[in-house]
């Protein structure tokens, strides 16, 4: 991995400061400080509920923050549609449960934003989904609807939509919790094989495997908190908090 | 550990498969299993076939027996010298007016009629996905072309419209991937308005160019009348009532409120009192000199009536996906109109149509009651002209028997359709 991440340069993708979110009168995101670097790679962790799902969709402003700043790719996040459409086709994201649009077919599920986002001609952007179909590859899925995929497929079909829109940024949020075990590697092999092109990184999951193998830095959540971040090795053999203690000894523990 | 049975189990041999066990048929064991299965079933079993048959015996020679040739009710009672029979020949010699209405002049019944053919052909490619495509071409001119039909006049009034039409839509594709979406509409908008006004002199200057005898719209009657208020209500209803799934669904609270005050409004007020309305009131609200005519003033009314419960049946399958669509159109950049137009609205199209069709249905049947506001359609004719005639008065179950079954066919294709349309996209990706 040592050679992946000389990747990483100076240039900071995504920088967070003092950010904080609330549902109505629930404080979910407490003080926000985080800065990443591009060609980075984030693994976020911690409880359910602790909200990181909802930190990494403020950064394509799925979700709106009340306080602090969010600046990606130089772009200040802040009610101005013009600024939030522009960050949103730098960065891509991967739900849960794949999103995928039943409607149409896998190969327009790829070309759908570029052509449309991006004003690219169709037959270019259908070369280029092919490209990005191959490199998760199910090239040979292209002309199907999603319901006739497989999970995995599905999973790695939507990362290729997001691919699709060239982004500088991948989010994910928890890709591979929705997926039966062998499909699971099969996801988490192409966004290696990803994180290896330099892709700057923010992934919410509880691979460890992945976090070990791939990430610069893991972060651990709890109650709208950052409470510890540090590289993986020191993360998961010398954990400094209480809590992260508690934490890996739940997951791990079995 | 001794007195529990040993549980481990290896198959050695596999079972070969078999043929399923064969059911018991037959006539007998269907009628015992399904009509007489219990006493309260067998009871009902019996007086349901009781009464088929009395309807079935009284209604038999009194349609058998009837007459077809007289040209009165007084000559057909004379025919039948008080035994049971229908007067037939109201139909015959008055089906031309059911149809068409009173007035419509007679050597012009082919227009109506082949419009009514075409719309057939216009609606199969839509209906059917697998006839050819660019039979949609003549979807799309059909409009235009059965305006020019039943209404007549100069053919350049509907090319007219039809030009301004296409230029607006052209302008509006320019805009919008220049601009965005509204400002693509405004130029479209503009455009329209344009074409519309200087085309307004062409068809001024050359009134004669290839015309048909113009017929005023007031002279529009029978079905044909119910024909024309429902097709072109529900398919002008079906794209207003998106549009105000997606105000009453809208984060801007005016365009909410105001969608929500016109669906709830709408919904609260029974139709006949809007076709009221449409009869004597709307005419108030446009500038003085301007005559709308009378089925405009319905349509508008009739359609503004079932967009609304449209708009309902359709923020019913807004709700019905899942967030995660809106999510992943977001993510990917999607601005607002694209989103709509190319991954929501697709889907939530698609599980509104049974409610789409049951408007629809309701609509075609509800158009009937133009003849309270002494508009001559179908039922208008039946009720007006015809009964007050002197030779027919006194006539109903011939001429109400001939309603019902042009509606129940009409009807009854759609929902046939609708069901069949269901079919076809559940199995259609899966
Ligand atoms: N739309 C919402 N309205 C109100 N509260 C919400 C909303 N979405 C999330 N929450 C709350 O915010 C908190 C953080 O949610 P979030 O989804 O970010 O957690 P998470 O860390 O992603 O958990 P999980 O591992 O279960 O996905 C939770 O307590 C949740 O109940
Ligand atoms: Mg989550």
């Amino acid at each position: 991995m040592s050679e992946a991440q000389m990747k990483v340069s100076d240039e900071i993708a995504i920088s967070i400061e003092n950010m904080n979110k609330w549902y109505g009168t629930f404080h979910v995101l407490r003080d926000i400080n985080l800065d990443v670097q591009r060609g980075e790679r984030i693994v976020i962790c911690g409880p359910s509920g602790s909200g990181k799902s909802t930190l990494i969709r403020c950064i394509n402003a799925l979700e709106e923050h009340q306080q602090g700043s969010i600046t990606v790719d130089g772009t200040l996040l802040s009610s101005d549609v013009k600024n939030i459409d522009k960050v949103r086709s730098e960065v891509g994201m991967c739900f849960q449960h794949f999103n995928l649009f039943p409607h149409l077919t896998i190969l327009e599920n790829c070309t759908l934003a570029p052509i449309w986002v991006r004003k690219i001609p169709k037959k270019e952007a259908e070369e280029t989904a092919m490209h990005f179909l191959e490199k998760v590859k199910i090239p040979e899925q292209a002309d199907k609807y999603p319901g006739q995929l497989s999970g995995g497929q599905q999973q790695r079909v939507a990362i290729a939509r997001s691919l699709c829109m060239k982004p500088r940024i991948m989010l994910f949020d928890e890709p591979t919790s929705a997926l039966d075990p062998e499909m699971i590697k099969e996801v988490l092999d192409t966004m290696i094989e990803l994180a290896e092109d330099g892709m700057t990184m923010l992934c919410v999951t509880h691979e460890m495997g992945f976090a070990r193998q791939v990430a610069n830095r893991v972060i651990f959540m709890d109650a709208g908190q950052i409470v510890e971040q540090n590289e993986p090795e020191e993360f998961f053999n010398n954990p400094q908090s209480d809590r992260t203690k508690l934490f890996l000894s739940q997951i791990l523990g079995h | 550990m001794s007195d529990t049975p040993n549980i481990g189990f290896v198959r050695h041999e596999p079972i070969p498969p078999s043929a399923p066990p064969i059911q018991q048929a037959g006539v007998v064991k269907w009628i015992r299993e399904n009509l007489f299965s219990n006493w309260i079933n067998s009871i009902l079993t019996i007086l349901s076939i009781y009464f088929v048959a009395k309807i079935i015996l009284a209604s038999t020679p009194w349609m058998w027996n009837g007459v077809w040739t007289t040209s009165s009710l007084r000559e057909c009672r004379e025919v039948l010298q008080g035994t049971s029979g229908a007067c037939w020949s109201v139909l015959v010699e008055r089906w031309n007016q059911m149809l068409f209405g009173f007035k419509y002049p007679v050597e012009a019944y082919w227009r109506p009629t082949l419009t009514f053919g075409l719309l057939l052909v216009c609606i199969a490619p839509i209906l059917f996905q697998k006839l050819p495509r660019n039979m949609l071409m003549f979807s799309a001119i059909y409009p235009f072309l059965a305006f020019w039909l039943i209404w007549g006049g100069t053919l350049l009034t509907p090319v007219v419209v039809a030009l301004s039409l296409i230029a607006g839509y052209l302008a509006f594709v320019k805009m919008e991937r220049l601009t965005g979406f509204a400002t693509g509409l405004l130029t479209g908008v503009v455009a329209v308005a344009l074409v519309l006004y200087l085309g307004s002199f062409v068809t001024a200057a050359l009134p004669e160019f290839i015309a048909l005898e113009p017929v005023a719209s007031r002279d529009m009657g029978g079905f044909m009348l119910n024909l024309i208020l429902g097709t072109v209500c529900v398919s002008l209803s079906i794209p207003l009532g998106v549009v105000l799934a997606l105000g009453r669904q809208s984060n801007m609270p005016i365009i909410k409120g105001i969608c929500v005050v016109f669906i709830e409004f709408i919904r609260g007020v029974p139709l006949i009192t809007l076709l009221f309305v449409a009869n004597v009131v709307l005419s108030y609200f446009f500038p003085p000199g301007t005559n709308l005519d009378l089925i405009l003033r319905v349509i508008i009314m009739i359609t503004l009536f079932s967009a609304a419960y449209i708009a309902e049946v359709i923020r019913g399958g807004l709700a019905a996906l899942p967030r995660g669509q809106y999510e992943a159109a977001d993510s990917l950049g999607l601005d607002y109109p694209q989103a709509m137009r190319l991954i929501i609205l697709p889907q939530a199209l698609k599980i509104s149509i049974p409610g789409i069709v049951n408007v629809a249905v309701g609509l075609f049947k509800d158009t009937t009651l133009v003849s309270v506001i002494s508009m001559f359609d179908l039922v208008g004719m039946i009720r007006g002209p015809i009964s007050s005639s002197t030779a027919w008065t006194g006539i109903y179950w011939e001429l109400y028997l001939l309603a019902i079954l042009l509606f129940f066919v009409v009807c009854y294709g759609i929902s046939q359709y609708s069901q069949w349309l269901e079919r076809q996209l559940r199995t259609d990706h899966h």
